[in-house]
């Protein structure tokens, strides 16, 4: 019988939001309401009511794929300072530590897969401009579980033995029903989540078609939660398949109509990645230089994301439509 | 015998590795194509899983992207992250296949930085789903360029757990019971794992590869057994159904 839970090693890295579960459901019971809202806004207004200098935000799915590019643009072009970012992802991330307005990241993986590194993380990591702390990617999307449950940590069995865990806020110990090592995974609840999804209605609820990544873990552990979607449905439409709902309207504080929200990234049975885009922003990511070149003519230059999508063109959108094979 | 390149031959051998497996975790790259090739010609039950919830998709077209459309294209499941990384908490997971910049002889692999942590010589992307794979899988395939600079002493950062110091290093560390790194692919050779010392074997060359060629671009001591087996190089029809059926679009090959 162990009957204390021994600490047998810490993550040396500072905890960049540290959970505190009481004031979360304080948050929640002041601040979201089952009262039936229109939150229907433009990314202007969503980003500027609901997304402050200092905040921690997260970020669903990831860059090329249902991602919600139009807010990420709009919150460079407002230029939100000393952000801290739950870092998963490519040009979501990139886009806002090329426009320096990161501070420190809990990171899991920033990179193009098989398109290479990262160069723009790599400037700001080499020159130790942004704080790093490291985690994997069950890890991350386990403590956004942990928020959801309105627990402050949660048990899991990854991390154990590596740098990856000395170089995080994790910490293990000794469970005191089997013995065994877990690792503790301090729960993540966001300031500010982000979720592009493919249909809501105006109150906020949302559905998703494909897989599902972290979103509903995210959309739990947001304080506040900015849904971005490519159609508006009505109410009815939600009612007519509630099993579908993966996030409740209570949750949601602003619903952004975005069609093409998601370009260059791809939208499952919508529409594909725009790769001719992506390799075009990867070669400008190559330099400091370009890389503020290309956030000029494709995030700061277009006033708002219909002047976006006029920019990339119809009919390369349509295109991109047509290639997709569908279900 | 037909021409082909480094990279056709290490995707046929990763291949060859999963004629038996039920289930394999797929990362971006060489996996992909291994695990549609092995599909197609040796095991077309194998089920393919991807961190953000794509199970048991058909591979008709080879996915650019983890999370993108084509890992759960005609599957079977669409689900999310937590569940995929649940699902091989439990041991549902059999293979996990990883890529690095740096593995050691305990097969414990980098792909975080190069050079110190605060003041990286080179920032990697991070460990992603990596650390969980190497983790939470029963075994694990690494797939890499045999190079000096890569096959290392000691990596620079210990992303993802091999078998860390050496037998019961896991187990001590409280990952689970009877996991661990168990091929090595390279453009070389396929390596293992000794049993008893956890360190990394020679286990065959490729064709026109030597020992001593392993051993020049192989930065620690490997070791050698007395017989050192021959890969067969790719087949007439590996390499046919590889170029017109798996990636007919040349993303990778």
């Amino acid at each position: 019988m162990i009957n204390n839970m021994e600490i047998i090693e810490s993550g040396q890295k500072e905890l960049l939001q540290p959970p505190d579960v009481e004031e979360f459901r304080r948050w929640m019971r002041e601040n979201k309401s089952p009262a039936l809202r229109d939150k229907v806004m433009d990314e202007h207004e969503a980003v500027k009511r609901f997304i402050k200098d200092g905040d921690y935000i997260g970020v669903e799915l990831y860059g090329t794929v249902r991602c919600p590019m139009s807010i990420i643009r709009e919150i460079v072009r407002q230029g939100k300072k000393h952000l801290r970012l739950a870092g998963q992802g490519l040009l979501e991330i990139d886009f806002l530590v090329a426009a320096g307005l990161v501070d420190a990241m809990d990171i899991t993986y920033v990179g193009y897969e098989v398109l290479g590194l990262s160069n723009i993380l790599r400037r700001a990591a080499e020159s130790g401009r942004v704080k790093l702390v490291e985690w994997s990617n069950a890890a991350m999307a386990w403590r956004f579980k942990a928020a959801a449950m309105g627990v402050p940590f949660i048990p899991v069995r990854s991390m154990l033995g590596t740098d990856t865990l000395k170089y995080s806020s994790a910490k293990v110990v000794k469970d005191p029903f089997t013995g065994i090592h877990v690792t503790l995974l301090p729960a993540l609840i966001l300031d500010v989540g982000i979720i592009h999804v493919h249909r809501a209605d105006k109150y906020g609820n949302a559905q998703i078609d494909g897989i599902s990544g972290f979103a509903f873990e995210m959309a739990r552990a947001s304080k506040r939660l900015i849904i971005s979607t490519e159609e508006l449905i009505s109410t009815e439409e939600i009612q007519r398949y509630p099993e579908r709902t993966i996030i409740p309207w209570f949750l949601v504080d602003a619903v952004v109509v975005a069609p093409f929200g998601s370009h260059p990234g791809e939208m499952c049975y919508c529409y594909e990645r725009d790769q001719e885009h992506l390799l075009e922003f990867l070669k400008a990511a190559e330099t400091e230089e370009t890389t503020q070149q290309y956030l000029q003519k494709y995030v700061y230059g277009p006033k708002n994301h219909q002047e976006y999508l006029d920019l990339i063109g119809r009919d390369r959108l349509e295109a991109l439509k047509r290639a997709n094979k569908g279900r | 015998m037909a021409e082909y390149s480094p990279t056709e031959l290490m995707i046929c051998i990763a291949a060859r590795l999963m004629k038996e497996a039920r289930t394999a975790f797929i990362g971006t790259g060489i996996p992909m194509l291994a695990a549609a090739l092995a599909k197609k010609l040796y095991n077309p039950d194998l089920i393919a899983i991807f961190e953000f919830g794509g199970i048991g998709a058909s591979l008709e077209d080879l996915p650019r992207a983890v999370g993108e459309a084509r890992t759960f294209y005609r599957a079977m499941v669409a689900t999310g992250i937590c569940d995929v990384m649940e699902t091989a908490q439990r041991g549902l997971i059999e293979y996990g296949f990883l890529g690095g910049a740096q593995i050691d002889p305990y097969g414990n692999l980098n792909t975080t930085v190069i050079g110190p942590h605060d003041k990286p010589k080179v920032r990697l992307p991070g460990s992603g789903g990596a650390n969980d794979v190497g983790s939470l899988c029963w075994r694990t395939i690494a797939i890499m360029k045999h190079e000096k600079k890569r096959f290392v002493e000691k990596v620079d950062f210990i992303t993802t757990p091999g078998y860390l110091d050496g037998p019961g290093a896991r187990e001590r560390a409280g990952l689970p019971a009877g996991t661990g790194p168990y091929r090595v692919v390279t453009d070389l050779a396929l390596l293992g794992y000794d049993e008893e010392t956890k360190r990394m074997m020679l286990l065959a060359t490729h064709p026109g590869v030597t020992v001593e060629k392993v051993l020049e671009n192989t930065g620690f001591e490997l070791i050698i057994p007395r017989r050192v087996a021959q890969n067969e190089p790719p087949s007439a029809d590996e390499l046919r159904v590889l170029r017109t059926e798996v990636d007919p679009e040349r993303l990778y090959i």
